[in-house]
C-alpha cells in the first residue's frame, strides 16, 4: 500500500525562503537547503517549492535552489512558479526536480501539459489549480496569477481536461480554506477525485490535527500540503502523522 | 572508482548526488573500457525500455554489460535500469533486454484503487532474510512506475504490495536491482546505496 504523503510548501523568493520559518532553531532559517533538510529530518514525504519571485531576473536563482537542494536533501520535490515553456521546465528536471508543477501557463496554453507529459513523461507533470468558489453561487472558479486572477474555467472541468491533456497529478488549492485554518475543503476533493483518475493533492485550510485525519479519512486524496502550521512549529510531520496512523491512514 | 553508465538516463544526476552525499566518488562513463575497469557499474533509468535498450546497443553498452558482469564487477540496476536486466519487456511491443536476470517485464494490472504509475512511498517486504539489504524489512521506498519484472521468487530480495506483488529490489549473483529510487528514498535510500558499495563493491 502507498503511503499518504505530507508535504510541506516552501515559497522561495530571490534563492531565500520567503516566509518567516520558525519551528526550529537554524542558523539560517531563510535557507530553502537548510530547511528543506529539517523537514526530511521530520519525516516528510516531498517537498514542493514555488517560486514567487516577480522578476525574471532573479528567477533563475530557481535553478540553484533546487540544484543545492538536491545535493543534501533525498525525497521527491516538486518546484513550481513562473514555470512558462518546456526549456523551464527541463532546466529545473536536470537541476534535481523531480516534478513540475504548472499553474498559469497551463491555463493559457493547455498544450503545454501535453508537451510536458510527452517530453518528461505524465509522472513529472503536475497541474495546479487554484479554485475559490463565486459568491451566492457553487460555482467553483479557477484563478491565475497567485490567485489574483479570476478565469472563466469551472475547476472540475479544468481538472479533467488537464488530466487528459496528460498531467500525472493534481495539487488543487481552495482559495476560500487557504490561511483560514479550519481545514481542508473535503467536498472539493470529493468532487474532483470522483472525476479523474490521478493522484490528488489537497491543499489550503490546514491549521490542526483533525484536519489532516478528516481529509483523509473523508475524501480520496493522496496528499495534503500545508506551509504555515509547519513553518512555525505549530504541528509537526510527526504529530500529524502518529495521528494518522491512530485513524488508520497508511503514513510512513 | 564505480561508473555509472552514461546514456542519456534520466536519474543520472541525482544519483551522483546520492553517492557523492555518502562520500562515494562516482564517474559518468559510456567508454567500455572504463566500464569494464571499474569496481562496480550503476545503470539508471527512467523512461522506455524499447529507447533505452536501443541506445545500449548503439552504444554497443550491451555486450560491455554483459561482460562485465562475466567478469563479476558488480552491477546495480535503478528503476528502469533494474527492468532492463531482464529477457524482455512488453512495454510497445516486446523488446529483448540484457537477459542477465531470468524473467520479463509487464505493465501493472489494473486494479480498482490502484493509480498507474504507482507513485510514492511503499513498505517494501524483505523475502530474503540473510540478504545484503536486510535493512529494509518494513522500510518505505519512493516509487514511480508503470511497469513491473515478474521473475522466479529466488531472484527477489524484497516486495512491495501494489495492484500485484513488485518486486522491489532482485538480485542473481552479482547483478542488482533496484525499482525504486534510492537517490529519492530518503535515509532508507543513502543506507542502501551505502550497503552496496561497503558490502558488495570488490575492493
Amino acid at each position: 500500500m502507498l503511503a499518504k504523503r505530507i508535504i510541506p510548501c516552501l515559497d522561495i523568493d530571490n534563492n531565500r525562503v520567503k516566509k518567516g520559518i520558525n519551528f526550529v532553531n537554524l542558523a539560517d532559517v531563510g535557507d530553502p537547503a537548510t530547511i528543506a533538510a529539517e523537514y526530511e529530518r521530520q519525516g516528510a514525504d516531498e517537498l514542493v517549492f514555488l517560486d514567487i519571485t516577480a522578476t525574471n531576473q532573479k528567477r533563475a536563482t530557481m535553478i540553484d535552489v533546487v540544484e543545492n537542494v538536491s545535493r543534501q536533501v533525498f525525497m521527491p520535490l516538486t518546484v513550481g512558479g513562473g514555470v512558462k515553456d518546456l526549456i523551464d521546465m527541463q532546466k529545473l528536471l536536470k537541476a534535481g526536480a523531480d516534478k513540475i508543477a504548472l499553474n498559469s501557463a497551463a491555463v493559457a496554453n493547455p498544450q503545454l501539459i501535453q508537451a510536458g507529459a510527452k517530453k518528461f513523461g505524465n509522472q513529472c507533470i503536475v497541474v495546479a489549480i487554484d479554485v475559490k468558489k463565486d459568491p451566492g453561487t457553487a460555482h467553483r472558479r479557477v484563478y491565475t496569477h497567485g490567485g489574483k486572477q479570476a478565469t472563466e474555467m469551472d475547476a472540475i472541468e479544468w481538472a479533467k481536461q488537464a488530466v487528459a491533456l496528460g498531467a500525472g497529478e493534481l495539487l488543487v488549492t481552495s482559495m476560500d480554506k487557504d490561511g483560514t485554518k479550519t481545514g481542508f475543503d473535503v467536498e472539493l476533493y470529493r468532487e474532483i477525485a470522483a472525476v479523474v483518475d490521478v493522484p490528488l493533492i489537497a491543499s489550503g485550510g490546514a491549521g490542526k490535527i483533525a484536519d489532516f485525519t478528516k481529509i483523509f479519512t473523508e475524501a480520496p486524496v493522496d496528499g495534503a500540503l500545508a506551509a504555515s502550521v509547519f513553518h512555525f512549529g505549530e504541528l509537526t510531520i510527526p504529530q500529524v502523522k502518529q495521528a494518522l496512523t491512530a485513524a488508520g491512514v497508511n503514513v510512513r | 572508482m564505480i561508473t555509472l553508465v552514461d546514456y542519456d538516463a534520466g536519474n543520472t544526476y541525482n544519483l551522483q548526488k546520492a553517492f557523492a552525499y555518502i562520500g562515494v566518488e562516482t564517474k559518468l562513463t559510456d567508454d567500455p573500457a572504463e566500464l569494464l575497469a571499474s569496481e562496480a557499474i550503476i545503470l539508471p533509468g527512467v523512461g522506455a525500455f524499447q529507447k533505452a535498450m536501443s541506445i545500449l546497443e548503439t552504444k554497443k553498452l550491451d555486450v560491455t554489460l554483459r561482460k562485465a558482469v562475466g567478469k563479476g564487477i558488480p552491477l546495480l540496476g535503478i528503476c528502469l535500469g533494474m527492468q532492463l536486466l531482464f529477457d524482455s519487456s512488453s512495454e510497445y511491443g516486446v523488446t529483448e533486454g540484457l537477459h542477465l536476470i531470468p524473467g520479463t517485464v509487464r505493465g501493472l494490472p489494473e486494479k480498482k484503487g490502484f493509480k498507474i504509475p504507482q507513485m510514492g512511498w511503499n513498505k517494501n517486504r524483505l523475502c530474503q532474510p540473510h540478504s545484503e539489504f536486510k535493512i529494509l524489512e518494513n522500510k518505505y521506498t519512493y516509487f514511480v512506475h508503470s511497469y513491473y519484472a515478474k521473475c522466479a521468487s529466488k531472484y527477489v530480495i524484497s516486495e512491495v504490495e501494489y495492484s500485484v506483488a513488485v518486486p522491489a529490489v532482485v538480485q542473481k549473483e552479482n547483478v542488482f536491482g533496484m525499482q525504486f529510487h534510492p537517490e529519492k528514498s530518503g535515509q532508507v535510500g543513502l543506507d542502501l546505496l551505502k550497503t552496496f558499495v561497503e558490502r558488495i563493491v570488490i575492493k
